[in-house]
C-alpha cells in the first residue's frame, strides 16, 4: 500500500501523459507552460515567504512558540494534536502566506516526516484560508448578512485539524 | 491590513519575549536566518510545484476537469436544491468544484466568485442558503493533490513526500462533511 502511494507520482505522470496524447493534447507545450506558471508561483510567494519566516524564526529563536504551545499544550494533547502546531492553527484561517510560512518553519525545525511535521503537512493540505475566502466570495457578491456561512465555514476548519492529527496518528503511528 | 498588524505583532512579540527569557541575542540571528530560509524555502519547492501545475495543465486541457464535473453533476444538486434548475448557476459551481479538485486555484475562484454573484442576484444583500453552502465548499480543501505541501515536503527532504496523501485525503473528506453537514443543519435553524 506505501509503495502504491510512493509509486502514484509517477503513474500518474505516465496516465496523463498517455491521456493527453490520446486527446491530441499538445502535451508538451501544456507540461512546460504549467511549469512556467509554477515558476511565477513561487516567485509571487517569495516576498510573502520571506517576511513571514523572518518573524517565525524570530518567535521560534525567542521561546514564545515554545510557551505558546506549553500554555495552550494540554488542551491541544487532549485533543490529540500535537501542541507544536499552535502557531499553525492560529494563522491558518487568517492567512495563506503566514500558515506556508509556519507550516515551513514546522516541517523544517521537526523534520518532513516527523509526527509534528506530517501533522502540519496534512494541515495545511485539508484545509483552506476560510476568513480570506469568505471576505472574497462575500465582496464579490455584494452580501451584507452572511447568516450561517461564518460558523458552518469554523466548523469544517475545526473538523480538518482534528482529522488532520488523527489521520496522521492513525496512518503513521505516533513516532 | 491584517497581514500587517500580524506582521508587527509577530516581531514585537518575539523581541519583547526574546528580552524577557534572555534570548535576545538568538532572536537577532533568529530574523538573518528566517530570511535566508525565505528564499531557500521557495527555491527548493520550485521544481516539484512547477512539476504539479505542468501535469495539471495537461488534466485540464485533456478535458479530465470537464469530466469531473459532469460526474459532480448530482451531488451538486443536491448541494444547492435552490438552484439545480439554474443551468448558469449549476455550470459555474460545478467547474468551480472540478477546479478545486484538480488544485487549479487561479480557475477555481473567478468561476466560484461568479456563481456568488449570480446567485446574489435573487436574494441581494442576503446569502442564500445556496451562497451559504458555496462559500463553505470554498473554505474547506477538496484539492486532490496538494502541490504545494508536498513540494515543501520535497524541498525539506522527505523520503516519500507524498506518502501524506491518504491521510490528507481523510482529514479533507472529514473536514467537508462536517462543513456541508453544519450547512446544511443551520439552514433548517437559522432565520
Amino acid at each position: 500500500m506505501s509503495l502504491f502511494f510512493t509509486m502514484l507520482v509517477p503513474y500518474l505522470m505516465l496516465l496523463v501523459a498517455l491521456w493527453g496524447l490520446i486527446r491530441r493534447v499538445d502535451l508538451w507545450g501544456a507540461l512546460t507552460h504549467g511549469a512556467e506558471e509554477g515558476v511565477k508561483v513561487s516567485l509571487r510567494i517569495m516576498p510573502p515567504l520571506i517576511g513571514l519566516l523572518t518573524a517565525v524564526y524570530m518567535l521560534r529563536a525567542s521561546g514564545a512558540l515554545d510557551m505558546l504551545g506549553e500554555a495552550l499544550g494540554p488542551a491541544l494533547t487532549a485533543l490529540g494534536i500535537p501542541p507544536e502546531t499552535i502557531g499553525l492553527l492560529l494563522v491558518r484561517p487568517v492567512s495563506g502566506s503566514a500558515a506556508l510560512g509556519v507550516g515551513a518553519e514546522l516541517i523544517e525545525t521537526y523534520g518532513p516526516d516527523s509526527l509534528v511535521g506530517r501533522t502540519a503537512a496534512v494541515m495545511l493540505g485539508s484545509t483552506e484560508t476560510t476568513f480570506y475566502t469568505i471576505a472574497v466570495y462575500f465582496g464579490a457578491a455584494k452580501i451584507a448578512k452572511t447568516r450561517y456561512a461564518v460558523p458552518a465555514a469554523l466548523c469544517a476548519d475545526a473538523a480538518g485539524f482534528l482529522a488532520a492529527a488523527w489521520a496522521v496518528r492513525l496512518l503513521f503511528g505516533a513516532g | 491590513m491584517a497581514m500587517s498588524v500580524i506582521w508587527t505583532v509577530m516581531v514585537g512579540a518575539a523581541i519583547l519575549c526574546g528580552l524577557a527569557t534572555g534570548n535576545g541575542p538568538a532572536v537577532a540571528k533568529g530574523a538573518l536566518d528566517g530570511a535566508a530560509a525565505g528564499v531557500e524555502l521557495c527555491l527548493s519547492m520550485m521544481g516539484v510545484l512547477c512539476l504539479w501545475m505542468g501535469v495539471m495543465e495537461v488534466m485540464e486541457r485533456s478535458g479530465l476537469a470537464g469530466g469531473l464535473s459532469r460526474l459532480m453533476r448530482p451531488v451538486l444538486r443536491w448541494l444547492y436544491p435552490g438552484f439545480a434548475k439554474n443551468k448558469p448557476v449549476m455550470d459555474r459551481v460545478s467547474a468551480n468544484f472540478s477546479a478545486n479538485l484538480l488544485g487549479l486555484g487561479n480557475a477555481a475562484t473567478p468561476l466560484g466568485l461568479e456563481a456568488a454573484r449570480l446567485m446574489a442576484e435573487r436574494t441581494p444583500g442576503v446569502a442564500s442558503d445556496g451562497l451559504c453552502m458555496l462559500v463553505v465548499c470554498n473554505t474547506a480543501s477538496l484539492q486532490l493533490i496538494p502541490t504545494t505541501v508536498a513540494s515543501l515536503r520535497a524541498g525539506a527532504g522527505s523520503a516519500a513526500p507524498f506518502d501524506i496523501l491518504p491521510a490528507v485525503w481523510l482529514a479533507s473528506v472529514i473536514s467537508v462533511t462536517v462543513g456541508i453537514t453544519a450547512a446544511k443543519v443551520f439552514a433548517r435553524l437559522w432565520r
